[in-house]
């Protein structure tokens, strides 16, 4: 019985390092890193209310880790990934419940569109913070 | 030719291999459905609260409808947070036994998250009023 013999190189699947960026593969893969994210994330807004429960003494503990450069950079990233992971759920819901925005044209729109929201977003809630 | 597995039955039903998928998936959206209106308000309502020191933030917890709509929201944000774990997990681990710890530690953490939180809340608001 003969052993199967290569041709010639054969053709490969697409692949991560051959695979052109596109707008809607980086919001789906933000979709997930912001989610998990925010599952961590949430633990120091539970902290923080928790703290207030504890008392005085507790929760001017955890305001100085919160306004700490640290706390700051992590308090950030939790409202970017809020703000992110807000509006592309929405895209999600419009998906799945009307069905809408399936076009490659339309989808890559939002796509953009979803991210601009983000930091629009983020900065908004931070200007607030520190200026409303 | 047909490649139909499933009986007639298991396709109504709609229930999948683990005989849960659509629950997970109905139960994700519906929370982000609640989180749609929860998020803003607490984010906003929070943030206000949060600026001006203790006795504002504890008198933000101890307002009942606030107090209702931050159990609210935790409730929804953490039990999402367990269902979109669980499809993380599930979809990068493919050993059984690792699976099922990881899961077993997220239901853990998330529901930890809430009983510590949400009997805070109710603390702050009993001891207010």
């Amino acid at each position: 019985m003969a052993s199967p013999q290569p041709t010639g190189p054969r053709p490969l699947s697409p692949h991560v390092q051959i695979w052109r960026w596109h707008a809607t593969m980086a919001a789906s893969i933000a979709h997930r890193v912001s989610g998990c994210a925010l599952y961590f994330g949430s633990a120091l807004i539970a902290a923080l209310i928790i703290s207030v429960a504890m008392g005085p003494d507790a929760y001017a503990a955890m305001m100085d880790f919160v306004l700490s450069i640290f706390g700051r950079i992590v308090l950030f990233g939790f409202t970017a990934a809020l703000s992110y992971h807000f509006a592309n759920g929405i895209r999600h819901l419009i998906w799945d419940g009307p069905g809408a925005g399936f076009s490659p044209a339309t989808a890559s729109f939002i796509s953009v569109f979803n991210f601009l929201f983000a930091i629009a977003a983020t900065l908004g809630i931070w200007a607030f913070a520190y200026y409303g | 030719m047909s490649n139909q597995i499933r009986t007639p039955l298991a396709q109504v039903r709609g229930l999948g291999a683990s005989r849960e998928g659509t629950s997970h998936y109905i139960r994700q959206r519906v929370s982000a459905i609640a989180l749609l209106f929860l998020v803003p308000w607490f984010v906003i309502s929070g943030l206000i609260a949060m600026r001006g020191g203790f006795d504002s933030a504890q008198g933000w917890l101890a307002n009942p409808l606030n107090a209702i709509l931050i159990v609210l929201t935790l409730g929804a944000a953490l039990y999402h947070m367990r269902l979109g774990m669980q499809t993380v997990i599930e979809d990068y681990l493919a050993r059984t036994s690792t699976k099922q710890v990881l899961l077993i530690l997220s239901t853990f953490f998330t529901i930890g998250l809430f009983t510590a939180t949400a009997l805070s809340v109710l603390n702050i608001w009993i001891s207010a009023s």
